[in-house]
């Protein structure tokens, strides 16, 4: 009976969030355009791209392992999907277990892995350039990303459950409001658009450079994968931000629903901000970056938290 | 009307292919993509690779290096997608028609569905000629 209701729940985000992840990406699109003073896509247009994929043949190239290059985009879609459910139980039915945050840091690196598994099934060598990237990447935003997530944990207690962090968020007031916590929020932001893979970091899909990088031989319903399972993380990771930093809410009616959604859109509106108004960095810099000095802050942040500010 | 055909043609991603030009059409193609134009209102975006695109934007005469790499960019392309003759050279030859590297336009080499002449054609005409094809596709 748990199995079933388990996986009523799983089909439920998945649709959720999908639906809402293409809007929210749809969102993103605009404020680009707008940004460089252009009309921008219609409001349909990622359920556009989303369809006309299915639609499409897929090609496999030779020479590639035909099963992990068919199986990374479905694990990435999974692998997300699994992360928005827990995020959606969390927020909506307020239950929690000991260790979902640890989970969901585990479960938030799969499309990250799923990339590096496909990039590298299809053979093709700028996807292997691509992928090397990617790699080094993860390992670089990884460490603040990790700084980030210590921070309101020891807040609250050193715990590792969400609902935890929500509960003493909603009786101490928000994260964000006491200096150690600007501190996090700002360093988990950054390192959320390495996790996203948008401009300033997007060296994994450089199309400039490396013609797709990794998702170079994908087509069809495949890259239509792909696409879907960033619009999920688009959803999962600044609602992962709400949660530790902005205080989440309990939902209790139309008006602590809009200021929820409100959040939400500030993070992404943050996000989309820096990505159009950075170049991309090259690797060593990305590197650098990462592990210089959002690391050296965000250790500083956890022990002025440990000094309790 | 089919969904996905509908779907499709509300996004349309378009892969560069340069089959030996003189580079006048590229640089109108460039011009295209620039926000004064914005063609992401119609839901057009450039590829990087060849797998994710639905329309090949070939430019130039196919002289007789180009024939097999445009052949072969065009097997690489997923079906169903739209191949776009730009500029006088794709289309006909232009001044380069009696070349000793002249292979044929470009629909001696692989299927076209559109064609947009002009030497070289502007971002207008070339959005006009993209227009009208969808409104005719069914």
């Amino acid at each position: 009976m748990n199995m079933i209701y388990f996986f009523a729940w799983f089909i439920f985000s998945f649709i959720v969030l999908s639906i809402i992840g293409l809007l929210v990406w749809w969102i993103d699109r605009k404020i680009t355009a707008r940004v460089q003073w252009r009309v921008g896509p219609p409001w349909y247009q990622n359920f556009a791209d989303f369809i006309k994929l299915t639609g499409k043949e897929v090609l496999i190239p030779e020479g590639s392992n035909k099963f992990i290059f068919v199986f990374a985009p479905i694990l990435s879609v999974i692998a997300s999907t699994i992360c928005g459910s827990i995020i959606l139980f969390v927020l909506m039915n307020s239950f929690g277990f000991g260790g979902d945050l640890i989970l969901f840091v585990y479960l938030l690196t799969i499309p990250s892995l799923s990339i590096i598994l496909g990039g590298s099934a299809s053979g093709n060598i700028l996807a292997s350039v691509g992928i090397s990237r990617e790699l080094k990447l993860l390992l670089s935003y990884e460490l603040p990303f990790i700084c980030g997530i210590i921070i309101p944990a020891l807040k609250a207690n050193s715990t590792t459950s969400l609902i935890e962090i929500l509960k003493f968020q909603q009786i101490n007031g928000s994260n964000i409001l006491s200096f150690s916590g600007i501190i996090g929020f700002v360093i988990i932001l950054i390192a959320s658009i390495g996790k996203l893979g948008l401009v300033p970091f997007d060296l994994s899909e450089a199309e400039t450079e490396i013609a797709g990088g990794s998702l170079i031989e994908y087509s069809g319903i495949l890259l239509g994968f792909y696409k879907l399972s960033k619009a999920i993380l688009f959803v999962v990771v600044p609602l992962f931000i709400v949660i530790l930093y902005l205080g989440g809410t309990q939902i209790t009616g139309f008006g602590s629903f809009l200021i929820f959604v409100l959040k939400y859109l500030i993070v992404v509106i943050l996000i989309t901000l820096i990505r159009n108004t950075n170049p991309r960095l090259r690797i060593d810099q990305a590197l650098k970056f990462f592990w210089g000095w959002l690391t050296l802050i965000g250790i500083i942040g956890i022990l002025i938290t440990l000094m309790e500010f | 009307m089919n969904l996905k055909l509908k779907a499709l043609k509300k996004s349309l991603w378009v892969y560069h292919v340069s089959a030996g030009s003189c580079n006048n059409c590229d640089i109108e193609i460039l011009d295209l993509l620039t926000p004064r134009f914005d063609v992401e209102r119609f839901g057009i975006i450039l590829a990087a690779s060849p797998r994710h695109a639905d329309v090949l934007l070939c430019t130039g005469i196919v002289n007789k290096k180009c024939v097999e790499r445009v052949k072969e960019v065009y097997e690489q392309t997923p079906k169903p997608c739209v191949v776009v003759a730009v500029g006088s050279c794709a289309c006909s030859g232009g001044i380069f028609r009696d070349g000793y590297q002249m292979a044929g336009p470009l629909d001696k080499i692989i299927p076209v569905h559109v064609y947009i002449p002009g030497c070289p054609p502007k971002p207008e005409a070339i959005i006009a000629g993209i227009v009208k094809f969808l409104k005719e596709l069914k």
